[in-house]
Formats: structure tokens, sequence, C-alpha cells
């Protein structure tokens, strides 16, 4: 009898300490979110919180894309240097628009220039996932090699030169870049990057839900072989993700050069591992088949706010590093134990029905 | 008489006496008794499943019996693991194969036991070792060559070089020919023939019943986990055997309907899977199921009839053939555009090929069908959720809720989801590969109710079977494969033990016809 009430009692710490595993990625954000409202002066400010979700908001767009193509079993290391070449490629067309090479020279107007350059990233997205389907490379080397050939190619645009000044001229209908990277919908409190995040972000959560392709994503992840003769096209889903990936980067390549009204071509640079930091810390198994949007978000919000927290309470740049390390291992092993009990406790479950 | 028998005493070296093991749940072996006799062949025959692979892994050590005890030359012994069971001169080779394919030859063979001189792998004297090992073996296999470039064969005399090398003084075979040609089963015969002489013991396991009756000289029979028989091979027939086999206890196959047979449902002809390693997994198969037919379809281990149903459903993209549905050729390529077309199949490894593991029973059932429970791009959530209660209901499939991962389920649930997911896409022809492999009596009882029930809703089935006595039990017509070829087509009437057996080893061991084609090729 008090064997039994023991076990059942177990079981009950069991699954409390299961739930708070299973909220660690929220129970994390608050705690950093209470730390540094004390910790550090002004935080709580409202300019300085939406300066904040702008800061988070390049890297969850980032970690959305990263997101997919981790769970199909992948990973896309490109995306710091899309963001780089999508950022050069706006730039040099607000700044010297298309010579066609007889003596005209063609200029889009802003609107335009998005649409391209979303269809780039979406393009370099496409060449990832060509390589990782038809020519069956693997997914770490795939994407490495387009890491450099994207920084390669935003290196040559310019030279290596930084393109300045991209507010445009009027005469030539470039104006009006400026509004993505520092306008706001209702003004001044929610940017346009942010106002974006949240569409994008439910647009992702949505496909993962309630369409066939974001479930095909999961079972693509969950068991290759199994979802191939259940008719799943393999190859296609994994295209996706990595299009999808690389129009996420897009955004933020159009985004950042959009804020500083400048194009760099470095910028984006280890941004991909900041991607996928977020991820994992959002539950994001990186052997593929587990992981949420909503869950990554809140990694990538974690790690935002860590970072600039620690900045504004005057951390030294390499103790950032250091710290921002240790809660990703951190989440990791908690990610590791949560597995661990979580099957135990659904042993006990059969065991106590049997 | 008594005289005999004490001599027979004598000669036994390892015992097993009242040996059960349990798995988490299953009984995989019961109660067994099993001797091996010094100098002789003792054979273990039984269906997949009957529990030989456990009982030889018993003596091997790699697996502790869960009672019962192990005599070694009268003293009961432990063995704590398979190096343990080694240094008591047990060797063992495995039916599937451990060998490194990123080693050489010569490295395998001396896995974990390296010739060291001075600190350092004396890899000379290990090929030379090798060498003449492969001269006792008559096969001209190089010791430096890389293990993953031999030919399937090869690999399997190498694995068999591994176990004599290490003059094992009793030698397991657990399926040692299923890849062997008939040439190098034979010099794998005289090998035995020479570790006999020399007073080796040896347990070997087949399935090719003729091969048994030819080398074996005592047999033992399981089968569900027990000894049914145990005899000197001199005193039995092919039979007996059988009959031990198969028992009287019957299974619950359920009755057949009446229902009349449709039109033609699937017509696949000419159907070929050529192999990597030469000559072809599926050698021209041609085969016709009408509606609400049931064909059965029998063959020993690597006969071709898994690769038979894959080429179908589409999962060799370089397989040839026409493949027609209700009449109507099937010019899609890939397995997407074959489940629209009518084809489902069910694959032999549910855990490998069958289900996504940490998704849900309610996913993995609407896996294969998304695009019908779809909207434009929207699932709906009350459409998918009432389907899936349809679909758990029909197959009773016992689950508590269907948002619980599928890997929660036991392995007859875990068929049922499988087979719900094949049903949901609405097929006109199954392909069911072993679908009662691996489950328990009372879902393989299920699983043939729903068989017979889909087949008088009309759908042709064709499934897949090792159990002589489910394919006899369940089919409407039987089929029979031996080395990728179609070698017998039976009626129900007409399909018996013998006859379906028979067919099932043409082309095995060296009948006339095949030391034709030997030399003609």
């Amino acid at each position: 009898m008090s064997a039994a009430a023991d076990s059942a009692s177990s079981s009950v710490r069991g699954s409390l300490a299961l739930n708070v595993m299973r909220l660690r990625t929220f129970i994390a954000l608050f705690a950093v979110l209470i730390f540094f409202a004390f910790a550090a002066p002004n935080f709580l400010h409202t300019a300085n919180l939406v300066l904040m979700s702008k800061h988070v908001a390049l890297n969850a767009f980032l970690a959305i894309g990263m997101t997919f193509v981790i769970i199909t079993g992948g990973i896309d290391l490109s995306v710091g240097s899309i963001v780089g070449l999508c950022g050069m490629v706006a730039g040099g067309l607000i700044l010297h628009g298309v010579d066609l090479r007889n003596g005209y020279t063609l200029f889009f107007n802003v609107p335009e220039i998005f649409v391209i350059i979303l269809v780039l990233g979406v393009l370099v997205g496409l060449v990832n996932g060509l390589l990782v389907t038809w020519l069956n490379v693997a997914p770490f080397i795939a994407t490495l090699g387009t890491l450099y050939v994207a920084r390669g190619a935003a290196l040559l645009i310019s030279d290596g030169a930084t393109f300045p000044n991209l507010e445009g001229s009027p005469a030539l209908g470039t104006t009006g870049y400026a509004f993505l990277g520092s306008g706001y919908v209702f003004d001044p409190h929610l940017p346009v990057a942010v106002c974006l995040l949240i569409v994008v972000a439910l647009g992702a959560a949505y496909l993962a839900r309630w369409t066939p392709i974001g479930r095909h994503i999961f079972a693509v992840g969950g068991n290759e072989r199994a979802a191939a003769l259940s008719g799943v096209r393999v190859n296609r889903v994994k295209l996706f993700v990595y299009m999808f990936s690389g129009f996420c980067a897009a955004i933020v390549g159009l985004i950042i050069s959009s804020e500083l009204l400048a194009a760099h071509p470095a910028t984006g640079q280890s941004f991909e591992l900041n991607a996928i930091a977020a991820a994992v810390l959002g539950g994001t198994s990186m052997s593929g088949g587990r992981g949420t949007i909503g869950g990554t978000i809140i990694g990538a919000f974690v790690i935002g706010i860590l970072s600039d927290g620690l900045v504004m309470m005057g951390v030294s740049e390499f103790w950032q590093m250091v710290i921002k390390g240790v809660v990703i291992i951190a989440a990791v092993v908690v990610d590791q134990a949560q597995r661990k009990l979580q099957q135990r406790v659904a042993l006990q479950q059969m065991a106590q029905l049997a | 008489m008594t005289a005999a028998a004490a001599q027979d005493e004598s000669d036994v070296v390892l015992r097993l006496e009242g040996v059960t093991k349990v798995y988490s749940g299953t009984v995989a072996v019961k109660q067994a008794d099993f001797a091996v006799r010094r100098g002789a062949v003792s054979v273990l025959v039984g269906e997949n499943g009957a529990g030989k692979s456990t009982l030889v892994k018993m003596i091997a050590g790699v697996e502790g019996p869960t009672a019962g005890r192990i005599l070694l030359d009268g003293q009961p012994v432990v063995f704590f693991d398979t190096a343990d069971a080694m240094a008591h001169g047990i060797g063992m080779v495995f039916q599937e194969m451990n060998l490194f394919g990123n080693l050489s030859v010569a490295e395998n063979v001396f896995a974990s036991r390296e010739i060291v001189r001075h600190g350092r792998i004396d890899h000379a004297e290990q090929e030379r070792q090798t060498a003449a090992l492969m001269e006792r073996l008559q096969t001209s296999v190089n010791p430096r060559a890389m293990v993953e470039d031999l030919m399937i064969g090869q690999q399997q005399l190498v694995e068999i070089a591994k176990a004599v090398a290490r003059n094992a003084r009793i030698l397991i075979m657990d399926e040692p020919t299923s890849a062997l040609s008939a040439p190098e089963v034979e010099i794998l015969f005289r090998v035995i023939a020479d570790l006999k002489a020399k007073g080796v013991a040896i347990v070997y396991i087949s399935h090719r019943l003729e091969e048994l009756m030819r080398i074996g000289d005592y047999i033992t029979v399981l089968r569900d986990g027990r000894v049914t028989g145990s005899m000197p091979m001199a005193e039995i027939d092919l039979h007996w055997i059988v009959r031990q086999m198969i028992g009287s206890d019957a299974k619950d196959f359920s009755t057949p309907g009446d229902h009349k047979f449709g039109g033609e449902a699937l017509r696949a002809e000419d159907v070929c899977l050529a192999r990597v390693t030469g000559g072809f997994a599926v050698d021209h198969v041609s085969l016709t199921v009408r509606a609400g037919e049931i064909v059965g379809m029998y063959g020993l281990m690597g006969a071709g009839r898994s690769e038979f149903l894959e080429c179908v459903i589409g999962r060799h993209s370089h397989s040839t053939g026409r493949i027609f549905v209700e009449g109507k050729p099937v010019r899609e390529r890939d397995v997407g555009g074959r489940i629209e077309r009518g084809l489902a199949l069910i694959p032999e490894d549910r855990q490998r090929d069958g289900l996504v593991p940490i998704l849900s029973v309610a996913e993995n059932l609407t896996l294969a069908s998304l695009k019908k429970l779809a909207k434009v791009f929207h699932i709906s959530a009350s459409r998918e959720a009432e389907e899936v209660r349809r679909e758990v209901r029909d197959l009773s499939i016992k689950v508590a809720d269907p948002a619980l991962p599928v890997s929660s389920l036991s392995g007859g649930n875990q068929q049922k989801v499988v087979i719900g997911k094949a049903l949901m896409t609405a097929p006109k022809v199954l392909l069911m590969d072993e679908p009662s492999r691996g489950i328990d009596i009372g879902a393989k009882g299920d699983v043939f109710r729903i068989m017979r029930r889909l087949a008088a809703q009309g759908i042709g089935i064709l499934f897949v079977t090792s159990d002589l006595e489910e394919v006899l039990a369940l089919s409407d017509r039987v089929a029979v494969m031996s080395r990728g070829r179609l070698t017998a087509l039976f009626d129900r009437a007409d399909a018996t033990e013998a006859k379906v057996v028979a067919a099932s080893s043409i082309g095995h061991g060296p009948t006339e016809a095949d030391k034709h084609k030997e030399l003609s090729a």
C-alpha cells in the first residue's frame, strides 16, 4: 500500500518536473527578463524594449527558416552569407541600377527591389536544396560551400567596399528604402520589422500545424524512409525548407541594409550560429523531427535579451560569449534530461495501467 | 540400444536444460532442451520467430537465459558476453553479418585479437594467415581487399573464415548459406565436413530443408519457442520436419467469405530489378491480382518477394517492367504517384519503413492521405479527427488518445496503424509484406480478419509471408518465388505444403538445370 502510494507520488513528482522542463524556454525567458529588470537600469523602458525587439527580430527570422531545415534533419550554414549578399545586391540596385550596356541603366523602385531580393534569397536556397537532394551532398557541406560562395559574391559586387547612403534619388524613383528598417506601423511603438516578423512567424506556425507540407516536414525528419513509402515527395520537401530559409535570410538582408541605409559585404557573419542556437534553445532537435516555431521565437528572445541586457550591464564582450555558450549547452542538457524523464514517466504509466 | 544411447551421451559437449528467454513481454524460448554433439552437425529448424536465433544467441553468450542452465562438458557455465563464450571455445557466424566494411579482409578476420609485435599490428603475419584460411575455404579473396568491395557471398565466406580462424570447439552457423551461390554452398559443406572430422561440434540453422537433410546428423525443431521434436537425422524424413514445424494448434485465420472476385485489380508484367552485385533480385516476374482476391506469396529469405512489392509501389527507380491497375497502365514512377493510382504498401519492417515514431498515432494514420484531407492547403482538423476516429474504430486500434506518440503502442497496434495509413488512401490494391510478423497471436487474428474483410470489400490483396501455414490458410492463390523468379502459382485447391516448399527451393542446391545454367553463364 505504502509502496503504491510511494510510486504514485514519485510519478506525480516526475510529471511536475516534466512540466517544468517542458516550459523551460518560457522559464528561461522570464528569468532573464526579471533579472535584467533589476540588474540593468532603463531595461524596461519602452524605447529599450522596442530596440531590443528589433535586434531579436533579425535573429528570429533566420531561426524560423533554420527550424524547418533542422526539423528535416538538415542544417543551413549559408543564411548569414545570404544576408550579406542580399544587402549588397539591394544596395547596388539602388545606387547603380543595372547597366544594360547600351548606354542605358535600369533602375527599379523600392517594391520591385524587395521582390528581386526575396527571389534572390529563394534562389540561393534552391541551390542549397538541389545540392542536398539531386547531388546528395551532406547538408552541412553543401551549405558550407554556399556560405563561402555567397560571401565571396557579396564582396565581389563592390570589391569589398560599403555601399553608403541608400536614400535613393527622387529623380530615379528609388526613394523610401529606409521604411523597412526604421519605419513604424503604429507610430512610434511597433517597428515595421517586428510587425513583419509577427506575420512571418504566424505564417510559419500555420504552415507547420495546418498544411500537408508542414506535416511532411516533420515526417521527413522523423523517418525519411517511412515518409517516402507513404508517398511524401521527400526531395520537394527538402527543396522547400532550404528555399524558405533563403527567403527568411533575404528579409534580414533587406532589413539590415534598410535600417543602416548602407550595405556592407561582411554583414551577417556568424548569424547562422545565432539562428541555430535560437532554434536549439527553443527545443528543436538536431536529429530532426522535433521543433516548434513558437519555441524558436522564444529561444531567439532569450538569446537577444541576454546579449542586450549584458551589454547594458556593462559586461565585457568576452564574458558575453562565455555566458551565451553556457546557456546553449545547458538548454541541450535539460532537453536530454527531459527526454529521459518523459520516457520513464511513460513507462511508469504503462506499468500502472497493466 | 542402451549402449548406443550411452555412447551418444558421451559425445555431448554442450547441453541446454530447460532454458527460457523472456524479452519485455514476449517469451522467445520456453523450457527448451538442446544438445550439441562432438564431431556432428546439430541442426535447428523452425519458422520465423520460432526462437532459433534466440536459442543460439544464448549459447554464444550474446544473451543470458532468463531461466534454465547451460552445461559445458557436464559443468554448468554462465557466459557474460561473446568474448567469454569464445574463451570457452564457442564461435558463431551471425545471420546478419558483423563485418567492418571499411577494413580489409585480414583486419576483419583478426578484429579484436590482432597479432601484435613490438606494440604494432603485424599486418604481414595477419595477411599470411588469412590467405591460408582463404585457401582452406577454396576462395580467391585477397586478404588486403576492403570487405565493402566484396560480393555478398564472399563477405559471407569472410564471416565464416572469422569463426573458423578462432579454432572454435563449437561453431554456430545462423543461416550461413542465405547469400551463397550453389558452388559456394558446396565449398561450405566441404569445410563443414572437414571441421566435423576434426571433432568440432557444429550448430547449423537454415530454412532450406533439403540442405538440412543433407548435412545434418541431429535435428531439433522449434515452434513458438518450444522444442517440438529432437531426433537423429537418419530416423526422420521431410514430412516429419514439416509436421513438427507447423504443429496442430490452429491459429485463428478466420473463415474465408464466399464473395465473388471482380475484374483484374493489379497486373504486373515482366518486373525486373537488377542487383548491384550482379544478377537480378527480381527476375522477370509477372502476376495478376483480381479485385477481392487474396494472393499469398511464399518463398525463402532473399527470394525477392519484398523487392517485387517494392518495385510495384515504385520504391526502386531503376526497376523495369509494366504495372497496370484496373487495366490501365501506371506510368507514375514515384511512390506518391502510385499511391494516387490506388496502390498501397504495408512494409515488412514497420519501425524502419512504416512509422514515424515521434509523430502521433493520428499524424501517422493520415500521413499518406493529407492531400485528400486538405482543402487547397488547409488541413481540416475536424475532418482529420473524424477520419482518424473511424479508422481507429474499424481496425480496433487500442489507443487511449490518438494524439499519443505511435511508439507508445504495442507491436500489433502499431501494425494496425500502418495498415490504417494505407487504407486511408482508399487503395484498390494492397501490398502487404509480412503483415503478421512480430505481433502477438491475438493481433495476428485481427490482422487476418481485416485482410478478409478488405478482400470482401473488393480490394485486391497481395501479401508476402514466410509462414507456410499462413500462406496456405489465407490465400485464394499461392505464388511462390525463388531466387528472384516466380517459380509456381497454385490455386487454393492445388496448393499443398510439399508443392509449395518444393517450388520455393527451385534454383537452390545443385540441380541439373542449375549446373547447366552456370556452365552457359
